[in-house]
């Protein structure tokens, strides 16, 4: 049975796990748009916050239009705006199916499997359950160049806010799972990334001007202001 | 050697990495050697070369293999250990003489074991991830090891080590697939 490509958008945070979720779903699909949830509660159950303000050059970078609608972020109200974010851009771009980041959140991949169901539309998890080391490797040999643009949790130090993933830290990230029994890959909200680069990316985002805060094992790399420069 | 049997509707396609891969992650971590093939590169003999085959699940979205369920008729005569998940669970129960009927679930939810078996221990109740828009009945050469005749979670075989589970043991329930390996 021959399935043709199918049109696909890719719930987009410029986090590491949706644009490498992306990269994944071009590799036999056209992704016709990324749909961006800003949500207004910097605590969000569902979305990504960090830098969201910045997404417009990823996108830009990743010549892939962008849909971005508002939330006031609130638990489960949050989830009805995803609702109709998706089906604006079912109706808008023609999508068939949506793809997210998701890895071991059961809450945020049940939610949106559910909307899917609700709007006919397929539902792809390209990184459900990878290992998260190996995954972190896989995104340096693949070419991708990501921030840590928040941390969350003890024992990150302030050492980790606005650095870049590296082999030395992920064999730190390594040492702190086995101790700290935190995620790697910072799905359980221990940290943030912002994606600077890319194997598929036409340029690269240049961080022109950032600031760091950190109080408390709480860190935010906030980047003011960027461009794009040619590869 | 286990053959890990890729449903999806076609072969390398995206929804792989969601349903096979992680699989092979918890066959890899426990050491065991496998191979993954798509059901359509399947030859009827061919699952006899392995020690045991898991068929693994498929999106909501995904019914391609009910249009080609000729390609599975070799489970009816299969004697060694063959574990179906979700969308595998359906096939098995089908290739026996089961119904797919609409069974909808998605997410978390408690699993009742009533049949004590090898595969998923004494009966007690256990949480599973469910993503599912069908089940199977019952067929006759079966009996129900989790859940109850209107809502089948796991049914086996009742002379060979043949089993289905409804939901998804590679969330949150590995140990399923250790223990599967293991017969």
């Amino acid at each position: 049975m021959i399935i043709p490509a199918m049109k696909l958008g890719v719930l987009f945070s410029g986090g590491k796990d949706s644009v490498f979720a992306c990269y994944r779903a071009m590799e036999k699909n056209e992704v016709v748009c990324l749909v961006t949830i800003v949500s207004e509660n910097v605590d969000s159950y569902m979305f990504h916050t960090p830098n969201i303000g910045r997404v417009d050059f990823l996108a830009e970078a990743m010549e892939i239009p962008l849909l971005t609608w508002p939330t006031k972020g609130e638990e489960e109200r949050e989830l009805e705006d995803l609702h109709d974010a998706i089906a604006f851009a079912k109706k808008k771009y023609g999508i068939e199916g949506i793809v997210t980041g998701a890895i071991e959140s059961v809450y945020q991949a049940t939610r949106v499997q559910r909307i899917c169901q609700n709007l006919d539309l397929w539902c792809f998890n390209p990184l459900w359950q990878i290992n998260q080391t190996d995954y972190l490797r896989l995104l340096i040999s693949e070419g991708f160049k990501t921030i840590i643009s928040g941390v969350f949790a003890y024992p990150l130090d302030e050492s980790w806010v606005g650095a870049e993933i590296t082999e030395e830290r992920i064999q730190e990230l390594e040492r702190l799972q086995g101790r700290y029994q935190i995620n790697p890959s910072g799905e359980g909200g221990e940290l943030e990334t912002f994606v600077v680069d890319g194997p598929f990316f036409t340029k690269k985002i240049e961080i022109v001007k950032a600031h760091k805060t950190y109080e408390n094992y709480r860190g935010h790399f906030v980047i003011e202001n960027v461009r794009l420069v040619d590869k | 050697m286990i053959l890990l049997i890729d449903l999806c509707y076609e072969k390398e396609s995206l929804s792989r990495y969601e349903f096979v891969d992680p699989i092979v992650n918890v066959v890899k971590r426990a050491d065991l050697s496998y191979e993954a093939v798509h059901f359509t590169e399947l030859d009827g003999n061919e699952a006899e070369r392995y020690d045991k085959v898991i068929l693994c699940g498929t999106a909501l979205k995904d019914n391609a293999y009910a249009e080609q369920m000729e390609l599975f008729s070799w489970i009816e005569a299969f004697e060694k250990p063959l574990l179906g998940i979700c969308t595998g669970m359906q096939v098995v129960g089908s290739v026996f003489g089961g119904d797919i009927v609409p069974r909808s679930a998605i997410g978390l939810d408690q699993i009742n074991i009533v049949e004590e078996t090898p595969l998923l221990g004494d009966c007690r109740e256990i949480e599973g991830y469910h993503l599912h828009k069908y089940g199977i009945t019952l067929p006759e050469s079966f009996s129900i090891v989790a859940g109850t005749s209107d809502w089948i979670e796991a049914f086996k075989h009742s002379e060979r080590p043949i089993y289905g589970i409804l939901f998804h043991p590679e969330v949150r329930n590995r140990w399923i697939i250790e223990r599967f390996a293991e017969l």
